[in-house]
């Protein structure tokens, strides 16, 4: 009987929990509603078979429970029961298929006029490239991928030179106004996902994926990585931000294109390397604290090491915390950094980066 | 003929001495008693590092020790071992082994000298596996999928040391293993059954670990050259799955491979070998309804054939994992198709069950409640999993603690419950010992209703589209701190059910020492395995005599009989 009663507890509190439950859909904020209707649709059949079978197996257990000198009813088959029930379960899953793969066909099908993004994936951040004024991207190559060419552009190819890069994983989208996004990944593989618009597709490196939506809602939305990526992987965290599209287009026109970045003067080329590495995932330029120490004043303080020595930052330390990022291990931080292969030259302005974060 | 009625008694085996007895033992009975102890070991393991993934997640910051890299090495170990080196070894290793022969009424495995071998080279995979905690930068952490190129390179944790590659060695010593005794468990139920017993009359677990072991020979080959080709990338710098790639500030020196390959290769594997596990549990519960419930299975032929469509079905299924994987887009048109199709022939599975149950004589034993018990949490697991197989629907879940909930439902916990149902049904059949009620029901209770209270839940932060395999959620704004309660809560259910499984392991230990002498047939079941001479059944399992099978497996109630089940030896002459 204990089961019974505590069964009968747990069905109805699963059934209920959907009334109750704090936890549901963010606001949608994309035309991804179809999704959310779809979800639904399958919660209603499977939440159906749900109680029913549970229902049946409570009655069994209180009606036929064991007596003594009873015998159970000898029945191997019952064809008939069997085909409506195999009738039945057809038709449910049909009810349930149908719609999903009309939303399929709609989510796939990217639109034509729509607005071209490329987003880039790499550990532990996102960067987005525009086709620029000609509207059609310069050619990429993973090989040529630098701390300077960040998005590996033949800088030969004439249509890559006006294409637009933002570099600081934040990006602006204009309001209902259709956008497809172009994925790829320069290491491994990642998942651009933004919860309130429902779309999430992998980035696969060597490939290219497309992900299409019309945001729906103004405001700031998280982009979120949802495959495995690395130790990074959880920080991973970008955002979109839903303008109208006067707003999108002054934003955008303060960023650079191609070529203005390859001509850029070795000032402020530190910065540069150091979004283009992802570097910023980890270690901020405020002050905040992160998954590593900020670098906000770090250059000439004082650091202490796990091990229980410490040291006073200079470019030395820098440099080896860049190329061999495990021998020195700061208090309070995890020993997860991959090591970076620089030049000399991206060291240093690396270096005089952070003289500047810790100057000004 | 004197001598061949010898052969057919006890003098087929004559173990050497101890260790010929209980180590390098051609007995299936003690291999599957070794498979089953080495699993439980390793299994422990895999629970311990559960806990640790707990502690974070409900309470980040307690233990300074878990950083993100040894999070990720937990999340990895735990499921891989759970997977392969707890439940398929378990399953087929222990039960399969066991059973098979019993079953089926014949002395032994057909090659019991591979059958050893198979448990030994198994228990060398567990070494290698276990080695990979004692390496200088630790077990891989790149989940246990092992997506490439993460998975091989470095800000993945053990990707550019020992880990990762001892993990792929393991995993192919394993499938080695897993291969010789695959092909005993298919020869054996082919060639050695008793006379009398018809494919047809065989019982449900035999054909269940029978097409199980037929989906681990089928399938496991495309993980073996999966990790064979990934060791290559790795140590050899081939690049099967290697695109070009800048990390670290360099070009590497990889071009040309597919990563979305890995992932084809891996599912392909991957889903049946879903159904490799799944397949033994839905074993159990027919064996063990039926005779608990003291009643024929319902639609044995309809279970059968559902069986063999599952089995081949879960074959056309695999890219489901992979919706949004970046494979070609129109490819979910047709997985979503197949994967909700097989979902036919499951609902079939769960009828036949319920229906069991109807006008039957239901004894609430322990094996019972687990059994029903497997009913709720498997068809909660298999209702979400309609969820997850709807491609469009996947989108917005896939990646999400709706996964986690879901596969936990449906092939952690649902497999548990059956595991555990199994172990107390046939516990007196291997140690002649009944294990103790009082405490199989509070160990049952406390696994059925929390691992519920742990799993359930996270469904609904999987709507609200909380990602999976994340260190921590703290900044992120979509993620209310709601959710850090609820990851409270879970914690706290977790160590309760993580403890409680000490109960089971307690129970096991003194039952086997002090437990109350079981009868030969304590349950009263039809299988052969009850019918032995003696209990436990000695070398040889039958004596002089091996039994000849006039029925099907499942006569309770029979009509005209006057006790409530006739096994399967007994001639209908012979029925009183």
């Amino acid at each position: 009987m204990a089961f019974v009663i505590i069964t009968t507890i747990i069905v109805i509190g699963t059934v209920l929990f959907n009334l109750v439950t704090p936890w549901w859909f963010t606001p949608l904020a994309s035309n991804w509603g179809s999704l959310d209707q779809t979800i639904i649709i399958t919660l209603w059949v499977t939440g159906i078979a749900f109680v029913l079978i549970s229902a049946f197996i409570l009655y069994c257990v209180v009606k036929y429970r064991h007596r003594e000198g009873h015998k159970s009813k000898y029945e191997p088959d019952n064809p008939k029961l069997e085909f409506w029930l195999t009738v039945v379960t057809t038709v449910g899953v049909v009810i349930m298929l149908a719609p999903g793969l009309i939303a399929w066909k709609d989510y796939i099908d990217l639109p034509e006029d729509a607005l071209e993004v490329e987003g880039v994936g790499q550990q532990w951040t996102w960067s987005y490239r525009f086709p620029g004024e000609d509207g059609i991207y310069g050619n990429t190559n993973g090989r040529l991928i630098s701390s300077k060419n960040t998005f590996g552009i033949d800088p030969s190819d004439a249509y890559g030179q006006d294409d637009v890069l933002v570099l600081d994983n934040k990006v602006h989208l204009p309001i209902n106004k259709p956008v497809v996004f172009q994925l790829r990944s320069k290491d491994v593989l990642h998942d651009f996902y933004i919860p309130q618009f429902r779309a999430k597709m992998d980035l696969v490196p060597g490939q290219q994926s497309n992900l299409w939506f019309i945001p729906t809602q103004l405001g700031t939305y998280e982009v979120a990585c949802a495959e495995f990526c690395g130790t990074g992987h959880w920080a991973m965290r970008g955002e979109i931000t839903v303008d109208e599209m006067a707003d999108f287009e002054a934003w955008l026109s303060q960023h650079p294109t191609f070529v203005e970045t390859m001509n850029e003067s070795s000032k402020g080329r530190g910065k540069q390397i150091v979004q283009s590495l992802g570097c910023v995932a980890c270690h901020s330029d405020t002050g905040a604290s992160g998954i590593g120490p900020t670098w906000r004043n770090s250059f000439g303080s004082q650091r202490n090491f796990v091990s229980g020595e410490s040291i006073n930052i200079d470019g030395a330390y820098i440099k080896e915390s860049i190329v061999n990022p495990n021998t020195k291990i700061a208090a309070g931080f995890a020993s997860v950094m991959p090591a970076y292969n620089l030049s000399d030259d991206e060291l240093n302005a690396i270096v005089e980066y952070m003289k500047i974060l810790s100057s000004d | 003929m004197e001598q061949s009625a010898a052969y057919e008694g006890q003098q087929v085996y004559h173990p050497k001495g101890w260790w010929g007895h209980y180590v390098f033992s051609q007995d299936h009975k003690i291999i599957a008693l070794q498979y089953t102890c080495v699993a439980l070991a390793i299994g422990l393991t895999g629970m311990f590092l559960s806990m640790m993934m707990r502690m974070q997640l409900g309470f980040p910051g307690l233990f300074d020790s878990i950083d993100a890299g040894n999070y990720y090495q937990d999340v990895t170990m735990h499921g891989m071992i759970m997977v392969i080196y707890l439940l398929t070894a378990l399953f087929l290793g222990g039960f399969g082994n066991y059973l098979i022969p019993l079953m089926l009424g014949s002395r032994d495995m057909a090659f019991p000298f591979v059958n050893m071998l198979s448990f030994w080279v198994y228990f060398l995979s567990v070494i290698i596996l276990s080695a990979s905690f004692f390496v200088p930068s630790g077990p891989t952490g790149a989940g246990w999928t092992l997506y490439p190129p993460q998975s091989i390179l470095e800000g993945t944790p053990g990707g550019d040391g020992a880990g990762i590659l001892l993990m792929l060695i393991s995993l192919a010593v394993f499938i080695i293993a897993f291969t010789m005794g695959g092909l005993n468990y298919i020869t054996t139920v082919l060639q050695s059954r008793a006379r009398g017993m018809t494919l047809m009359r065989m019982p449900l677990i035999i054909w269940c670990i029978f097409l199980a072991t037929f989906l681990g020979l089928l399938a496991f080959p495309a993980l073996f050259v999966g990790a064979i080709m990934l060791t290559f990338d790795r140590v050899l710098e081939t690049s099967f799955f290697m695109p070009e790639i800048f990390k670290g500030g360099e070009v590497l020196d990889y071009g040309g491979g597919s990563p979305v390959l890995f992932q084809h290769l891996f599912w392909f594997f991957g889903h049946p070998e879903v159904y490799i596990i799944a397949l033994p549990a839905f074993g159990i519960i027919s064996e063990l309804i039926s005779c608990h419930a003291r009643k024929n299975i319902f639609g044995y032929n309809m279970m059968v054939w559902a069986l063999v469509a599952i089995a081949g079905i879960s074959f056309i299924v695999w890219a489901h994992h992979m919706y949004v994987a970046g494979m070609n887009p129109y490819l979910g048109f047709f997985f979503a198709t197949t994967t909700l199709i097989i979902a036919v022939p499951t609902a079939i599975k769960v009828y036949n069950w319920v229906l069991t149950l109807w006008h039957a004589n239901i004894k609430m034993t322990v094996p019972m409640l687990y059994c029903l018990a497997f009913l709720i949490t498997f068809l909660i697991g298999g209702l979400t999993g309609l969820f997850l197989g709807n491609v469009s629907v996947d989108v917005p879940l896939s990646d999400t603690y709706f996964v986690v909930g879901h596969f936990h439902m449906v092939m952690a916990v649902s497999p548990v419950l059956a595991l555990y149902g199994g172990l107390y049904h046939w516990f007196p059949s291997v140690t002649g010992r009944m294990l103790d009620d009082r405490l199989g029901k509070i160990h049952f209770w406390i696994t059925f209703v929390g691992t519920y209270l742990i799993y359930f839940p996270m469904h609904y932060i999987g709507f609200l589209g909380v990602p999976r395999r994340y260190y921590s959620n703290e900044q992120y704004d979509f993620i209310p701190q709601s959710v850090a309660d609820l990851n409270q809560f879970i914690t706290i259910c977790a160590l309760i059910v993580g403890a409680s499984q000490f109960i089971l392991l307690y129970n096991f230990v003194n039952s086997t020492i002090r437990g109350k002498k079981a009868s030969k047939n304590p349950w009263g079941a039809c299988t052969l395995e009850w019918q032995a001479l003696e209990s436990p059944p000695g070398h040889g399992n039958w004596g002089d005599q091996l039994p000849v099978v006039y029925r099907w497996p499942y006569d309770y109630g029979l009509p005209g009989a006057t006790a409530d089940f006739v096994p399967q030896n007994v001639p209908d002459e012979q029925i009183t």
